[in-house]
């Protein structure tokens, strides 16, 4: 009944153009759909509060605060902040993963060469290349880790065996501290490289095939065409990925933690900063520590988009 | 490639008649010829000579060398880990390497369900999963409707809260959803496994999207005919956002399934364990038995990769949705 009520109000509101009349009219329906607002959206609000803002609230005051899960915890100032820019602990692992971070944005190229490659008109077998590029990414981490961690062992690895067969040296890849960080980032272009592709293949497909076919007819050779249309009119997707690449790498966690176990030698050169925040907020249970770091993590993040998008005005051209 | 014998005028692809195709191969086969066919029209401009067909022939067989041995290194460490699995601990670890198990060990497969209780660890995965997955869904859709399809004050607030959640890294609020979930008495629970992931911004903000692009009449039409806002979201918006619950369902799923550090930090009891978990757990002291670590990370991967195969296309477009933002 009220659902024709308020049909026959919005009607009548739509002939009657007079201000009262519609101000009369559009009270009790702006009132019965506030109810209908506040039932849809009261469960996805509170677990919003509940699960996401007041844990930003609250981690920010844990940074701030000193205590144990034991006693609780009470605001001490910047103890927590100090302590944990004192551990030379953080730098490398900062260090660590913004080295992972771009080594693994060093699969853009890759992934857009095999983009390239993969978009050719008529090109047999697309379905089936598709599905072997993306089959890393729908796999486990804690399950492809142990597979490339026996990949590369010291003593029995395949790619020590392949090296041995050009003659190189092989090495224990995951714990030698000097190659155990590249080892994982591999790893990481590796499964990020068919997420890679959809995003590039989205711009590739938004090419018109106008300016692809007027520039061949200019005499472009395949050389030219990458380099003077598809790369410039990719440059946007290229820079989303970037920026998603980025992001997603200062998030390592599984693959080091998994490749590289808590014991390993290369631990060291290889901790990223996710790493070295679930060993103090739940290893050692110093939860303001964790807060410090988590904050840390924040900013960085922040600041690595943001040189991102004033690198950007550089080399992205929006068409 | 430079192509003078170009005629002035382009002839669009489909009127490429079969003649254009010269003769002077008229012992190929017809398989060659139609690859010749599909060169031509590839170029898109009507070549008569052979010597711009030769370049073009080659490159694609190029591309193919280049994208086959890509594929090759994408697949060999799956290649690798379920020959492995079926070997002896001696054939895994002899250097040079045996590819083939000279006979296939099954009991790999079953020391892995001795070391861990699988059975449970895969309950445990599936429930929480299935759990987060229609919550998120339900969750994310009404969030999105609302956002997109009601009008309220502070609905742009509210919106940017949701988008603001989703541009913070994750470890912001790890520590204060595990006091959430301890005070409410829930650690080492499915509940505990599938909470926060219900709530996350990921799935509101896909459906968001989606439903802006739906025509407003929809609403409208229903609602002169009496519909309540529940209704039309019950029988007109989500029907039509299909696409877009596939997508969040398939994301949810694969972030469910595979992650690492939400479950093990809130389920620490090894009963209450997801399989990620578990296997993580495998890696240290007994870690040198290869071909069990192998056929235990092998069942670990499969249901996804199973899935992922009957739907590669809803599992491609996920991935793209996601990614554009």
């Amino acid at each position: 009944m009220n659902n024709h009520l308020e049909t026959n109000a919005a009607m009548a509101q739509a002939r009657v153009s007079t201000p009262e009349a519609a101000q009369r009219n559009r009270r009790p329906r702006r009132l019965g759909d506030g109810l209908w607002v506040v039932a849809i959206m009261a469960l996805p609000v509170l677990g919003l509060i509940v699960f996401y803002l007041w844990p930003l609230v609250r981690t920010i005051i844990l940074s701030f605060s000193d205590g144990s899960p034991f006693i609780g915890y009470h605001l001490s100032g910047f103890e927590s902040w100090s302590k944990v820019l004192h551990d030379p602990t953080l730098f490398t692992s900062l260090r660590n993963t913004l080295v992972y971070a771009v080594i693994v944005l060093l699969g853009v190229p890759i992934a857009m060469l095999i983009a390239v490659l993969l978009h050719q008109k008529g090109l047999r077998f697309r379905g089936f290349y598709r599905v072997l590029y993306f089959l890393p990414v729908v796999t486990m981490p804690a399950a492809v880790a142990m597979v490339w961690r026996y990949i590369y062992n010291g003593d029995f690895g395949l790619l020590n065996t392949f090296l041995g067969w050009f003659g190189i040296e092989g090495r224990a890849w995951v714990a030698d501290p000097h190659t155990a960080l590249v080892a994982v980032a591999i790893v990481g272009i590796w499964t990020s490289l068919g997420t890679n592709l959809v995003i590039l293949a989205a711009g590739l497909e938004a090419i018109p095939a106008e300016v692809l076919e007027a520039a061949r007819l200019d005499g472009a050779g395949s050389g030219k065409l990458f380099t003077k249309v598809i790369a410039p009119l990719m440059s946007p997707s290229v820079f989303l990925l970037s920026i998603l690449s980025v992001i997603g790498s200062l998030q390592v966690f599984d693959l080091i933690f998994v490749m590289l176990g808590r014991t390993n030698p290369a631990l060291g050169n290889t901790r990223s900063i996710v790493y070295f925040f679930y060993e103090e907020a739940f290893v050692r249970s110093d939860r303001p520590a964790g807060a410090v770091i988590a904050l840390i993590t924040l900013i960085v993040t922040g600041i690595l988009t943001l040189i991102q998008f004033r690198l950007q005005k550089r080399w992205v051209h929006y068409a | 490639m430079r192509d003078n014998n170009r005629p002035n005028t382009t002839v669009p692809n489909t009127t490429v008649p079969n003649t254009t195709v010269p003769n002077n191969n008229a012992g190929a086969s017809n398989g060659t010829q139609r690859r010749a066919q599909r060169a031509n029209r590839t170029n898109q401009t009507n070549q008569t000579n052979q010597t711009n067909r030769t370049p073009i022939r080659t490159a694609r067989v190029a591309s193919h060398i280049v994208l086959a041995l890509g594929a090759f290194f994408m697949v060999l460490p799956f290649i690798w880990q379920l020959l492995t699995s079926g070997k002896t601990l001696r054939e895994a670890t002899i250097v040079p390497p045996v590819i083939f198990p000279e006979s296939w060990q099954w009991e790999n497969f079953a020391k892995f369900f001795d070391q861990l209780p699988v059975g449970m660890l895969f309950t445990n995965s599936l429930a929480s999963l299935v759990v987060r997955v229609i919550g998120q869904v339900l969750i994310a859709s009404l969030a999105a409707y609302g956002l997109a399809r009601l009008k309220f004050p502070g609905a742009k607030i509210v919106l940017g809260l949701f988008l603001m959640v989703l541009m913070v890294p994750p470890q912001m609020f790890i520590i204060p959803q595990y006091e959430v979930i301890r005070d409410l008495g829930w650690l080492n629970s499915v509940q505990a496994l599938a909470l926060p992931g219900i709530f996350s911004s990921f799935g509101m903000f896909i459906l968001y999207q989606f439903m802006r692009s739906l025509p407003s009449e929809l609403d409208e039409a229903a609602k002169l005919d009496g519909a309540n806002p529940l209704q039309i979201y019950a029988r007109i918006i989500m029907p039509l956002c299909a696409p877009a619950i596939a997508a969040v369902t398939i994301m949810t799923s694969l972030f469910a399934w595979n992650d690492l550090l939400w479950p093990m930090v809130v389920n620490t009891d090894p009963n209450r364990m997801t399989l990620s978990v578990g296997l993580a757990t495998l890696q240290g002291a007994q870690s040198t038995d290869i071909p069990t670590l192998m056929a235990g990370s092998l069942l670990a991967l499969l249901p996804m990769v199973i899935i992922f195969l009957l739907l590669q296309k809803q599992f491609i477009r996920g991935i793209a949705m996601s990614g554009s933002k």
